[in-house]
């Protein structure tokens, strides 16, 4: 294997240097679909701590390309997508996840979308109820309430 | 209970709802402001590392100058220092340089190299022609010490103290401004607590 990286070590030294970083040729082989799949899942779900815009699975980062290869290893290792994960967020904090732990921290995060619909519904349910109230209203007011 | 409401409260509703668009620019004005106003840290993108104040990653590292040398996280307990990774590729790494040599030269603390994802010709090469501001060079080429450490780019800097613990990280390039507000201040700290001892 070392023997194999470094004859296309060899052969890619002369190829321009546009390249960050020696960047190793060899694409990670599955043994089989199982394990691709698997593999697919997790790493779509964790972010690329130098892009970070991108998922794992999506950046061409250096980084990117090593913590993928460290990612199958453990998982031939038979570590669960959990223990990889918890591996990761060791390391590079809770930022990998794209789906972040629901705690006390992260609550807004979690729920403050819910919050925002729900305050929205209210003030249009409230705009609903006060513009279909057939009685109570005169013309004036109805006049006034449309000024904006 | 329509009627009895609408009879004495429409003019005062009114004048509340009148308000209403005016709040929400206002409060949109304010979240922009916050964004604007976050947005100035430069590093905002850096991320705050996990390790700190936990011990540093178990490694077992070839040392770039001494073929066959290999030095073990162990090997450096003791007396803190600094670990700095760099590598031939990175061009920040550069600027950063002429910063780290001076503060090298302080001799305030042990400044080692991360030598990360690099080849070692081009490495000795690099040292050569900048200077080598690092009393030890360790090389991680395949990158997996790194992940342990939870490198993601280089120039990245790490303090570690005598007994091992990482005190502090810093994520790009280091400045003056740097050394002088954040890393000093951490050195000190650690030498008051280890003089304490």
């Amino acid at each position: 294997m070392r023997a194999l990286l470094l004859a296309l070590a060899l052969m890619l030294s002369g190829a321009p240097a546009f390249a960050q970083v020696a960047t190793d040729a060899t694409p990670l082989r599955f043994t089989d679909t199982t394990e691709e799949k698997r593999f697919h899942t997790l790493v779509s779900e964790l972010r690329c701590v130098m892009c970070q815009n991108q998922s794992l699975a999506d950046s061409n980062a250096q980084i990117a390309v090593d913590l993928r290869r460290e990612v199958l290893e453990l998982m031939r290792q038979g570590k669960s997508d959990g223990e990889i994960k918890d591996f990761l967020v060791a390391r590079y904090g809770e930022f990998v996840l794209y789906r972040p732990q629901v705690e006390s921290k992260t609550w807004l995060l979690w729920f403050g979308p819910a919050l925002v619909l729900l305050a929205g519904g209210i003030v249009v349910a409230g705009a609903v109820r006060r513009r279909s109230r057939p009685t109570g209203q005169d013309a004036n007011e109805r006049n006034e309430e449309q000024e904006w | 209970m329509s009627d009895s409401t609408s009879s004495n409260t429409p003019a005062a509703r009114k004048s509340t709802m009148r308000w209403i668009p005016l709040a929400i620019v206002a409060a949109l004005g304010v979240l922009l402001f916050a964004g604007v106003l976050l947005s100035r840290n430069p590093n905002r993108d850096a991320l705050p590392s996990p390790l700190i104040g936990k011990p540093a990653p178990a490694f077992r590292l070839p040392v770039l100058h001494e073929a066959g040398r290999l030095v073990t996280d162990k090997d450096l307990r003791g007396a803190p220092y600094l670990l700095n990774v760099w590598g031939s590729w990175c061009p920040a790494c550069r600027d950063e340089h002429p910063v780290l040599t001076r503060f090298a030269e302080t001799k305030r603390v042990r400044v080692i190299g991360f030598n990360w994802k690099d080849e070692h010709a081009d490495a000795l090469r690099w040292l050569e022609q900048f200077g080598n501001p690092y009393l030890m060079v360790l090389t991680d080429y395949d990158g997996k010490a790194a992940i342990d450490w939870g490198i993601y780019g280089a120039p990245e800097t790490f303090l570690v103290d005598a007994g091992g613990t990482i005190r502090w990280k810093y994520v790009g390039p280091l400045t003056d401004e740097v050394i002088q507000n954040e890393l000093l201040p951490k050195l000190a700290q650690i030498d008051a607590k280890s003089a304490s001892l």
